[in-house]
């Protein structure tokens, strides 16, 4: 990485128009992303591509951009509320269960001749409903959200279950259906993306620009004192873990009609897929640090060894978990080095500029 | 200096002893001998050193400069495991026990008696704690387990402890300060037999009647130094105080004079259970009030309930006549209340967050606009207070945690100011900063009185509270005692009401 820039606030100023670079020239900013755990995210999408398309001529395809994308879409969903979640330090284990309950609702809505909006927007209200029982339980019981959502987890799977039983429901109309493995227009970008592009603007804009994200980031990084400076903890939260059912919810609307079947076993094990892409996109699992710029990535980039290990005829499928899993270990590994090594330098900056100005003599010192 | 009884080597000896945390003095000349069957008391106002002290003799730290002796031998501790292998216990106010285990287990703690195959033996364990307990002449069943035993109960196993493993040297640090009447009595007997049993006890203790009842000398600390050492005989209550106090006021505090204006925030018989009771006072515009008192007294709490961090059970507070909800922040810093808080690192700043985003942090809503925040503001308003506190620093994007303590002190203030309170809350508002800066807070708090702002200054620091304080409202364990005029107000009386001696100080 680079020698020259690096400011110090580059990983705990999340900005991603990069705040700190103000004022210099674009050299230095270059520098200054180079050094961003977002830069390398970017790197090993690249290098993903060049070995995805020497495994397979089709890997670099419409078709397989088309594939790819669309079955990552719930997960990624599911992944920008989970990202300012985990940044507060909670966390929402239930959202693959709020996903299955919204399917199964979805279903039973459909069987009992609902019709298509309100059976959507009754979905949605559910999980909205999931969301707020999270939060309440973290907010006003005083429990950790760990605790809670394993708990949810168990309780909302077993609910869609309740709903529907075994059955599935394939019959939704064709409209809606179409619209699920749909494209925008003629373009190769998948109606559900396309929502999904639309919802990652929503929160990068909420988490790094807006008075609810500032607050999220304080919270994260040190409860108390957030408390202390007026902001309302608890209400952020279970605002945030309504809003992580909801979005739940709207993956499960979608993958109902993407795949023309709701039932209660769908998305099983995507919260931690979820998890996997906020913590490799450089969301500290303590809270208090991450960008949806970085989770978008760390989407891309886990869709695409997907995409590139499906495609290998000689590559087990098994290996999927296993690149996956050290991935995620890195990532762990990987921000802390950077971090560290911003630290030093920026405590080496300080103590030069403390040596450079002498503290100041009392006198001319009114304010 | 009186150095009688030089005929035997202290157990233990401290020697020109000095200690600094970072730029901060703590301890500057540490001197002070104890030998065996002496009941020595060390006093000082808080701040002077004495927690710096112990933790030296300790072994917790180590020592910058001077010398340690046990029995005339030069030691370095590098533990409290070498201090305690010195035969050095430490018996804290808030013993460590294990509550799951029973009084003989915890006593045996680490040199549990050992049987074939490396098997406790517990009769064994069980018989030697009763018989400690039993020399220190208190009812206690070894059997039994801590949980459920009270504070007094706690300590005594602690000393049993300590005795177990032949400690020659027992400090005990505010060891009454949760005890009752009977319990003190029942602890100056314990301390009496270590006494005959030729061990050294040193007595820390704000209680001077507590002090002069069952000490034989004492050292009297103040700024961080040894500045008296004597028989207790040959010193008064009013002398010693006198010692721990006494030193030039005046040019550091520049208080401007003000014209008090009109009553801005009520408090109404403030009541939380078990932590102070029955707090009524009212801060004016332009008059800066100090809340004194020892550590402990239910000052902090007294102004985190006032801002709503805590819940009150009684009374209410109002400002400019409109009472305030219970328990609300949001609510205090909506009618202009501000709250510097005492521990700067976990209640006041976000170290991780950068100088912009912490000062800015309570004017969120001033700086944005439907709910998106103008980043060009947020620069503006941390700009303009970085430059009007004077804040020495590399860039306004990086860290607090990187600032110096008094710089991170400044930053606390910024936030609050940015909002232009009416009344501001500071508690302990220069602890752990250097002297320059801590006169740079004292003048921008007198400032800031004299343009109008009510200030509650919580201070364990007597020089502050005097130069400072146009008033000084005084607790003790939970209660207001006194409520000086800057006249009143001087180290005697308020020592006495912070000591609970209310009946000479209530002028």
């Amino acid at each position: 990485m680079s020698r020259n820039s690096l400011a110090p606030g580059a990983d705990t100023a999340p900005a991603p128009d990069g705040g700190s670079g103000a004022g210099r020239g674009p050299l230095a900013r270059l520098a200054s992303a180079a050094g961003r755990w977002e830069f390398l995210i970017l790197l090993l999408i690249i290098a993903t591509c060049v070995a995805g398309q020497a495994i397979s001529p089709q890997f670099l395809s419409r078709a397989s951009f088309m594939t790819g994308s669309l079955d990552f879409t719930e997960v990624a969903l599911m992944a920008l509320p989970l990202t300012l979640i985990i940044i507060t330090a909670e966390i929402d284990l239930s959202v693959a269960s709020v996903l299955a309950l919204s399917s199964a609702l979805m279903a039973w809505l459909w069987m009992h001749d609902v019709p298509m909006v309100p059976t959507v927007l009754l979905c949605l209200v559910a999980g909205a409903l999931c969301g707020l029982f999270n939060g309440l339980l973290v907010t006003k019981g005083g429990l950790p959200s760990l605790a809670v959502t394993i708990g949810t987890l168990a309780l909302f799977r077993g609910l869609a279950y309740v709903v529907i039983g075994d059955q599935s429901v394939t019959d939704f109309p064709t409209a809606w259906t179409d619209w699920g493995f749909g494209m925008v227009g003629t373009s190769i970008l998948p109606n559900t993306i396309a929502v999904f592009a639309v919802l990652a603007v929503i929160f990068a804009v909420l988490l790094h620009g807006s008075r609810f994200g500032r607050s999220i980031y304080a919270i994260g990084a040190n409860q108390e004192a957030a408390y202390f400076s007026g902001i309302k903890v608890k209400r952020i939260k279970l605002i945030l873990f309504v809003i992580s059912g909801v979005v739940s919810a709207l993956a499960g609307v979608i993958i109902s009609l993407r795949n023309s079947t709701a039932a209660a076993n769908v998305g099983q094990g995507f919260e931690l897929t979820a998890i996997a892409a906020v913590v490799l996109g450089g969301v500290s699992i303590f809270g208090g640090r991450g960008t949806v710029g970085g989770v978008v990535l760390a989407l891309f980039l886990l869709a695409a060894i997907q995409k590139a290990l499906s495609l290998s005829e000689s590559i087990s499928t098994a290996w999927i978990q296993v690149v996956t899993g050290a991935l995620l270990i890195g990532s762990v590994l990987g921000p802390n080095l950077v971090s560290r090594m911003n630290e030093a330098r920026a405590r080496a900056r300080m103590r030069g500029d403390a040596q450079a100005r002498p503290p100041t003599t009392s006198q001319e010192e009114a304010v | 200096m009186t150095e009688d009884a030089t005929l035997t080597v202290p157990i233990l000896e401290l020697d020109h002893a000095a200690k600094s945390y970072g730029a901060v003095r703590a301890l500057r000349e540490g001197t002070l001998a104890l030998c065996a069957g002496e009941v020595r008391a060390l006093v000082g106002e808080n701040g002077a050193g004495k927690s710096t002290l112990v933790k030296l003799l300790a072994g917790v730290e180590r020592l910058d400069a001077g010398v340690m002796r046990v029995d005339g031998e030069d030691v370095d501790f590098h533990s409290p495991a070498a201090a305690r292998a010195a035969g050095i216990a430490v018996i804290y106010q808030e013993p460590t026990l294990f509550p799951d285990l029973s009084v003989a287990e915890n006593i045996a703690m680490g040199r549990h008696p050992l049987r074939a195959g490396r098997r406790i033996d517990r009769g064994v364990m069980r018989r030697d704690a009763q018989a400690l307990l039993d020399q220190l002449g208190v009812r206690l069943n070894a059997s039994r387990p801590v949980r459920g035993l009270s504070i007094a109960d706690q300590q005594i196993v602690e000393i049993a402890k300590a005795l177990s493993f032949e400690a020659r040297v027992l400090i005990m640090d505010e060891p009454t300060a949760a005890l009752s009447g009977p319990e003190v009595e029942r602890l100056f007997t314990v301390v009496r037999a270590l006494q005959q049993r030729g061990a050294a006890v040193l007595f820390i203790s704000h209680r001077l009647e507590e002090v002069f009842s069952i000490c034989d000398t004492a050292t009297v600390m103040r700024d961080g130094a040894v500045v008296h050492d004597a028989r207790i005989a040959d010193m008064t209550p009013d002398d010693m105080v006198r010692r721990m106090v006494g030193r030039d006021l005046g040019a550091l505090f520049p208080k401007e004079d003000t014209t008090v204006g009109e009553p801005v925030l009520v408090a109404h018989r403030l009541t939380r259970e078990n932590v102070f009771t029955d707090i009524s006072f009212t801060l004016h515009s332009g008059e800066i009030v100090a809340l004194a008192g020892l550590v402990g007294a239910g000052r902090s709490e007294v102004a985190r309930a006032v801002f709503g961090i805590d819940r009150l059970d009684a009374g209410h507070v109002e400002v400019e006549g409109r009472r305030l909800p219970n328990g609300r922040p949001a609510a205090a810093m909506a009618a202009g209340i501000g709250l510097v808080p005492e521990d700067r690192r976990q209640q006041g700043l976000v170290m991780d967050l950068s100088i912009t985003r912490n000062v800015t942090l309570t004017v969120l809503r001033r700086l944005s606009r439907l709910g998106l925040m103008r980043r060009g503001s947020e620069r503006r308003v941390a700009a303009e207070w970085a430059e009007r506190l004077q804040l020495r620093h590399h860039t306004l994007d990086g860290p607090v945690r990187f600032l110096s303590g008094g710089n991170q002190q400044k930053v606390v203030l910024a936030k609050w100011l940015a909002r232009t309170p009416k009344v501001l809350m500071v508690d302990e508002p220069t602890r752990g900063i250097d002297v320059g800066t801590k006169a740079e807070v004292h003048r921008l708090l007198s400032r800031l009185a004299a343009e109008g702002l009510a200030v509650l200054m919580v201070s364990s620091e007597l020089p502050e509270v005097l130069g400072m304080a146009d008033r000084v409202l005084v607790m003790h364990e939970g209660r207001l005692t006194a409520e000086l005029s800057r006249d009143e107000a001087d180290e005697e009386t308020v020592m006495r009401a912070a000591t609970g001696q209310t009946h000479e100080a209530a002028a």
